[in-house]
């Protein structure tokens, strides 16, 4: 038996048992969706944060930095990526990430990897795909999120981007090493393991728990009021279009990755073809405009339009090739 | 007397790192210098690459998160 089937249960028992309402009803689908997965979401995430905090206690971004800095270009583009979807980081600290990086002399195309790749994969989106989705969609879309991190480092290195970055960066560069200060190293045992991990399964999920709601009501609201062959009578054939549609309209949404795949089970079960639905939703993640602001402190309007355009042929490429197989 | 740095863009938990900082000071009754770094450059030299940073006396301290109440208390142990 599927464990996970235990919340298919709890919201039949709660919705059509003990609210009575009709399982055909759209409120009752609606209602049906909404509990089975929020009770779903909240109680993996608390598991899962927490075993995936607990192995991956210590890394941070200054072991990854050393990491990086140590290795042949090619293979950090890769390491890159795959640190980026692992390594905790917000958003808010790119900034004296990106610096941080250039400073250790890691080549910008290797820091843009990290970037692209870290909103994209992270443990709850994992969980979140897994969980709702299944298996399959969750390593193509892991997948999908590596290779645009790896081959955007490739590309902006091909570029020479690092023409394109702000003076800020170069007075950086130019401070003597003397200034960085050292820090002390942490040491693990089982007891700061668990420390760690409780305290990051807490933060995250007080910081992720809105939006799960957010975007499981979303999804619900889809769910049961949309027509059960919507999408599938209007966009099933796979419309050419409809892929950099969907990257457009996704780019201009921004949303984080907790929030985009509750709505992402709705239109998959909908009939929106896979490569569409994923266009969409991993380019409402990607391509945020506060994080392209943000990043203007240290790339130039020239380097950041590049950027985007390589993050919208990319999510536009690949709808099209899944649409193609699948 | 302690020289403390909080390094960060001004966002809402550096603030509120600050405030734990001088709380805990007042609470102690030790008189602290406290300084906030904002500018990205010197955020960027002091090593810390996740804001919000704490230096006391020219050592990083803690980076990361708004630290706890009990963290910060033991600085001025």
């Amino acid at each position: 038996m599927n464990p996970l089937q235990l919340f298919t249960w709890l919201a039949d028992w709660l919705v059509y048992g003990g609210l009575g309402l009709a399982p055909a009803s759209r409120l009752g689908l609606a209602l049906h969706f909404f509990v089975e997965d929020v009770s779903k979401i909240l109680v993996l995430l608390l598991v899962m944060i927490y075993v995936i905090a607990w192995l991956r206690a210590g890394l941070d971004v200054e072991r990854v930095r050393d990491a990086l800095a140590r290795r042949h270009r090619l293979l950090g583009y890769g390491l890159a990526s795959l640190f980026g979807a692992i390594t905790p980081f917000c958003s808010c600290s790119s900034i004296p990430l990106f610096l941080g990086f250039t400073y250790a002399r890691i080549p910008v195309g290797v820091t843009m990897a990290f970037l692209i790749t870290s909103p994209l994969i992270n443990e709850v989106a994992v969980v979140l795909l897994w969980g709702l989705i299944g298996w399959q969609l969750t390593l193509t879309y892991v997948v999908v999120g590596l290779l645009a991190g790896m081959l955007g480092g490739l590309l902006m290195d091909g570029l020479k981007a690092e023409r394109w970055l702000q003076p800020l960066v170069q007075e950086v560069l130019a401070a003597p090493v003397a200034e960085t200060q050292a820090r002390e190293a942490i040491q693990l045992g089982w007891r700061e393991r668990h420390g760690f991990a409780k305290q990051e399964t807490l933060s995250i999920f007080l910081r992720v728990w809105p939006w799960v709601l957010l975007g499981v009501a979303l999804g619900a609201g889809l769910h049961g009021y949309l027509p059960e062959d919507f999408f599938h009578r209007h966009l099933g054939g796979g419309q050419w279009w409809s892929v950099p549609a969907a990257v457009a309209l996704g780019s201009g949404l921004y949303a984080n990755a907790t929030g985009v795949i509750p709505v992402m089970e709705s239109l998959l079960a909908k009939g929106l073809p896979l490569g569409t639905t994923l266009a969409l939703c991993m380019s409402t993640v990607a391509v945020s405009i506060p994080e392209f602001v943000m990043l203007k402190q240290v790339m130039q309007w020239r380097l950041l339009a590049w950027l985007l355009a390589y993050i919208l042929v990319a999510f536009t490429l690949v709808g099209w090739l899944l649409n193609a197989v699948g | 007397m302690k020289q403390f740095k909080v390094y960060g863009s001004g966002c809402s938990n550096c603030v509120k790192t600050a405030e734990l900082i001088a709380q805990a000071a007042a609470e102690q009754g030790e008189e602290i210098a406290l300084e906030k770094v904002t500018d990205m450059k010197s955020i960027a030299l002091a090593g810390v690459m996740k804001t919000p940073g704490v230096g006391l006396d020219g050592r990083i301290i803690h980076f990361g998160s708004v630290p706890a109440p009990e963290l910060v208390r033991s600085w001025f142990a």
